[in-house]
């Protein structure tokens, strides 16, 4: 293969459209006479609904359809789709499209209005008369586990619907002869992707074809047409699903199903009438999903080197209400805890529990942050209780680059060993180290302390599973004017598909970047796949874009040595050009070679494998590929107030082979704004009774660029030998070890033992005034010195 | 979040504000910047009968001299008076505060009348009001009258406005010759409503002892919230580091703050006092010998 743009930071070809407003999200999809869905949500966590009368809504002039539970069809009265089964979920509990008469979290939809306008169809919500008999509601995650709680769901009479245990080598012997052991309670609060484009569904019934269109903000076009052909008695060639510019995804838009995706589909055939739901951020809070809910008990054994003899965790996993996608995140959890570190003998036992909150599924990490956080903090612990150096500790643990491939002994979310295929741990880290300055870090921190400053310096190392199967595939076509065209049903929400997968096509058939069009996420260009989710794009969907270019290169040669008359191993591609190696003016246009495969008389040979310069290809891992990374970041502390500063960041990253830097670079910065805002902002607030005290952004805090510093990104490259290209993904690295190093970061500068994420100003000043009774003095001499240069 | 229906007026003078206000009383709702307004329209937190819009009224933006002061029509953007000049020269302590509200593309809509009628417990111009001895110009058919700060913030988002009225004017007297001043704040992130900030004005003698301390908080209390106690202990003491430490001490002891999502009442009440000694000890360093 060739080697133009692969590895080159080619710009990214949709960026001109996006930025200037030209984009298509799935409000911009605007059919001529639509009408507009509203949802009435629960306001209570937990409640039977003992009356609900839409009848003054249904009367509302410009009300088209009022949908409660009572009024849909038998297949939607049923619980939604279980996505995942697993033998450890033993109550795989989903959600409704409405409710039936109890509702289990704020927000759940109890009753759906189509109307001529979004305004009409909220002033008809408010006239929908519910009578709710309030039940004691489950939020604290701890509490639900005890004897005694209610239960989210009656018929369980528990809220732990699955519970599970990996083990490798001996965990209790090793626990029991090891002359070290550190226990820690560690915990990780909840957050909510926030995607910039929220969910949004426009569905057109073709009452004349019978086909049904659904424009859908989601991450898996193709799942969401095969469930709803099913839900709807469809076939599956009648359904079309296009997932258009998708403003943000983050795992919370791979849900099958969101009862809207559902509702609207159904009132659009059941009206003969476009309908449009755009979901509006107050909806967002309390109707996608989140994540991150978690409380671990840890424990490490070491020796008095600091060897690992053992690591176990027993942890408790928040499901919310529902639990459609599975136990995934706990999983992931589980086994990606282990990280870098060759670690004997593991126990992993969790419990995943209901509690009314709104569901949980993946979110960027997916269970990685908490793995990652847990392994971490008991690393630092190690450190500090033996009085060894931190790094040193990391080095004497790190798998080492000759036991690749490295298998944990665990197994991983697709099902498959989890073996790391490849990687250099020590390089990564030593690399980082040097990035941040590590080595003269002391006389640094002591310089700023003489300057009245408070600094501290964090290290988080992760391991990151990537590219997982099935499958996904790719069709490339060359047209008789020598454009390129790929389609793959992948969608994209911002990775740079559209760059990237031209790369590779560009590279294999010789032609420019800007001659090949990307078509993603649209069920009807391509009629197979999956999904854009777990750091898979690029290894599964890429490798199947190379090997359907790959297909059509040497269709192109065989084609073209009919034409130059030329042995097909004599030829090259280039610049457009098929030509004889060595006499380049013995040359036939790519264009006129897909003119020549596609014939209007004559015949076509068997092995040309059809008409057309075309190909399909399907590329299905084994299993997944891991990247891994170090961060390293300073921080400052205001002793004042507990404001932190993050002064620097930094990324050592290996995903593979490297397609696009600057695309990985952007991937990156992103993932560490999100991890950022995981450590010190972003935190959704349940009160006793459930209710949201977060929902706008006002009250949940994203990061801004004030707060986010950019990232100084270096790579190491260790190819995959798993795929052709050699890829790994990279579309979570930034976020999965940003807690640990702010922690870390912060335990340095302060002396504390962070054991929660995330912190805040009031949360950092407790620790201050509870941990060192001196400090408040001090703060103010120190503060005063600051002056109010305060404000990052 | 789509607003509930409301009937709406876009008068263009002063006169029809008023007559629509006269008629409508508290059902009518006055629109400035719509910074606050707009998103409780769209959350159906506010549900005014009749929402009078401001932005076409003549003669409601404006920057004049006032008694050597300033006086600031009540529609004046905050991003226009935080580059005015004579702000910048006259009430440097209202050009700093001005400047840590939301970020430039808020105060590019958000107006200073709007800021002031909110009322808002951890917004910055009340602060800066406060200790500045501002006075609100109110109008109403009935006439006009004029209301000091002190008077003006009466509670929880809630001011002297009577539901007849607007505010068309805030009049801020000029900052004492060779007074010291500072503002500060700290905020979740930058950008957001503070949650404890610190206003203050001091002057001194020619020994540099304080003759007149102003400090007004925000994020502490139901409204700008002035600690004459702790203004009194530092009258006639050299605001250096020592007595900037005790008059935060003291502001700490003396504040009882709610606590809330953002940070608990030990947080505001601990950084109350933090932020005091560091803007006196700014305040301190600015202020020149009375002449």
């Amino acid at each position: 293969m060739g080697t133009r743009y692969f590895g080159e930071r080619v710009q990214r070809s949709e960026d001109p459209r996006l930025l200037t407003g030209r984009g298509t999200y799935v409000d911009d999809v605007q059919p001529a006479a639509a009408l507009h869905a509203a949802v009435l949500r629960s306001p209570h966590a937990r409640a039977r609904i003992t009356r609900l009368d839409a009848s003054r809504a249904a009367a509302m002039p410009g009300v088209a359809l009022v949908l409660t539970h009572g009024d849909l069809p038998p297949v939607l009265k049923e619980p939604l789709p279980k996505l995942i089964p697993h033998p450890a979920l033993i109550h795989h509990k989903t959600q409704y499209a409405l409710a039936p008469g109890q509702v289990r979290h704020v927000g759940e939809p109890v009753a759906f209005v189509v109307a001529t306008s979004r305004y009409l169809a909220e002033d008809a919500l408010e006239t929908i008369e519910v009578e709710y008999d309030l039940l004691p509601a489950v939020v604290d995650l701890e509490a639900a586990v005890q004897r005694g709680s209610p239960p989210v769901h009656e018929d369980m009479g528990t809220n732990v619907c699955a519970e599970y245990t990996q083990r490798v080598g001996d965990p209790d012997a090793a626990f029991d002869g090891a002359p070290h052991v550190f226990r820690e309670r560690l915990r990780m609060d909840r957050g909510t992707a926030a995607p910039m484009e929220t969910r949004g569904v426009v569905a057109i019934w073709d009452t004349k074809t019978r086909q049904l269109v659904v424009y859908d903000s989601t991450q898996a076009p193709i799942p969401i047409r095969n469930g709803l052909a099913r839900l709807l008695g469809l076939p599956q060639s009648s359904v079309r699903v296009i997932a258009p510019d998708v403003g943000g995804g983050f795992g919370p838009k791979i849900m099958m199903f969101y009862p809207e995706e559902v509702l609207v589909s159904h009132a659009a055939m059941h009206l003969g009438r476009p309908v449009k739901w755009i979901e509006d951020r107050r909806e967002n809070f309390v109707s996608m999903n989140q994540e991150r809910e978690q409380i671990h008990d840890a424990e490490i054994a070491v020796d008095s080197d600091g060897r690992i003899l053992a690591v176990r965790t027993r942890f408790l996993y928040d499901a919310g209400a529902y639990i459609p996608y599975g136990i995934i995140v706990p999983i992931v959890a589980s086994t990606q805890l282990v990280g870098p570190y060759r670690i004997p003998n593991y126990e992993c036992t969790f419990r995943a529990v209901f509690t009314n909150k709104v569901i949980v599924s993946p979110y960027r990490g997916a269970g990685r942050p908490h793995g990652c956080f847990v392994m971490e903090r008991l690393i630092e612990r190690v450190a500090r209780e033996l009085k060894i150096d931190r790094a040193e500790v990391r080095r004497r643990n790190f798998v080492q680059p000759d036991e690749f491939p490295y298998d944990t002994g665990l197994i991983f979310q697709d099902n498959a060993p989890l073996i790391y295929d490849s990687g250099d741990y020590p390089a990564v880290f030593e690399k980082a180290l040097a990035m941040i300055g590590y080595a003269d870090w002391p006389a640094r921190k002591a310089a700023a302390a003489r300057e009245g400053r408070t600094v501290g310096l964090g290290i988080g190392f992760y391991v990151e599973g990537t590219g997982i199967g099935p499958y996904e595939g790719c069709r490339v076509t060359v047209e008789p004017t020598g454009k390129v065209y790929a389609a793959t049903s992948v969608g994209t929400q911002g990775q740079g598909h559209y760059t990237s997968f031209a790369q590779i096509v560009a590279d294999a058939l010789g032609v420019d970047v800007r001659e090949v069009t990307i078509t993603t996420g649209d069920s009807g260009a391509f009629n197979w796949g999956t999904g854009t989710f777990a750091s898979r794009a690029a290894v599964v969907a890429g490798n199947a874009v190379a090997l359907a270019a790959q297909a059509v290169r040497q269709k192109a040669l065989v084609v073209a040595a009919k034409l130059l008359e030329a042995r097909a191993e004599d030829l090259e591609l280039a610049g457009g050009q098929v030509f004889v190696r060595g006499s380049p003016a013995r040359s036939v246009a790519l264009g006129d070679v897909a003119t020549a495969a596609n014939p209007l008389r004559g015949t076509i040979p068997q092995e040309w494998e059809g008409p057309g310069l075309e190909a399909s290809r399907y590329f299905a891992p084994p299993r997944g590929t891991f990247a891994g990374g170090c961060h390293a970041a300073i921080v400052e502390i205001d002793r004042g107030t507990g404001a932190l500063r993050i002064e620097r960041y930094v990324v050592v990253h290996d995903c593979g082979k490297i397609i696009n830097p600057m695309i990985v670079e952007g991937q990156i910065q992103g993932g560490v704004a999100q991890g950022i805002g995981n450590a010190f902002y972003e935190k959704l607030v349940y009160d006793d009774e459930g209710q949201l005290l977060t929902q706008t952004f006002m009250d949940y805090l994203l990061p801004t660029i004030a707060e986010v510093p950019r990232a100084e990104i270096g790579h190491v490259e260790t190819p995959s030998p798993l795929n052709p290209l050699g890829v790994k993904g990279a579309g979570e690295a930034g976020v999965i070890p940003a807690p640990a190093v702010i922690a870390s970061a912060i335990d340095d500068a302060l002396g504390t033992r962070i054991t929660e994420m995330p912190l805040s100003h009031s949360k950092l000043l407790d620790l201050l005034l509870d941990t060192a009774p001196a400090a408040a003095g001090g703060a103010r001499a120190g503060g005063a010195e600051m002056g109010t240069g305060n404000r990052a | 979040m789509k607003s509930a229906p409301f009937g709406y007026l876009a008068p263009v003078s002063r006169q029809e504000v008023l007559a629509a206000l006269r008629r409508y009383g508290s059902d009518a709702k006055l629109l400035a910047g719509g910074q606050s307004l707009v998103p409780l329209l769209a959350m159906r937190l506010a549900r005014p009968a009749v929402l009078v819009d401001l932005n076409r009224v003549a003669d409601l933006a404006y920057i004049k001299p006032w008694r050597g002061g300033l006086a600031i029509g009540a529609m004046t953007r905050q991003r226009a008076a935080e580059h005015d000049p004579r702000i910048r020269e006259r009430l440097p302590l209202l050009h700093e505060a001005v400047r840590w509200v939301g970020h430039p593309q808020i105060r590019n809509r958000g107006t200073v009348g709007g800021s002031m009628a909110h009322a808002d417990p951890a917004a910055e111009l009340p602060a800066a009001a406060s200790v500045l001895n501002a006075k609100f110009v109110l109008a109403s058919a009935r006439g006009e009258r004029v209301v000091d700060a002190g008077g003006f913030f009466t509670g929880y988002l809630s001011t002297a406005i009577e539901p007849d009225e607007m505010l068309v004017e805030v009049r801020f007297p000029a900052m004492p010759a060779g007074a010291g001043w500072a503002f500060t704040e700290i905020a979740r992130r930058h950008g957001d409503f503070a949650l404890v900030g610190v206003a203050v004005i001091l002057r001194g003698d020619a020994d540099g002892r304080c003759t007149d301390a102003r400090l007004a908080f925000t994020g502490v209390s139901h409204g700008p919230l002035r600690l004459t106690e702790v203004e009194r202990s530092l009258m006639s003491r050299r605001v250096d580091a020592p007595a900037a430490d005790d008059a935060g001490r003291l502001a700490s002891s003396l504040l009882d703050p709610e606590g809330d999502i953002h940070a608990t009442a030990r947080y505001r009440r601990h950084v109350a006092g933090v932020l005091a000694t560091r803007a006196l000890l700014d305040a301190a360093g600015r202020m020149r010998g009375a002449s």
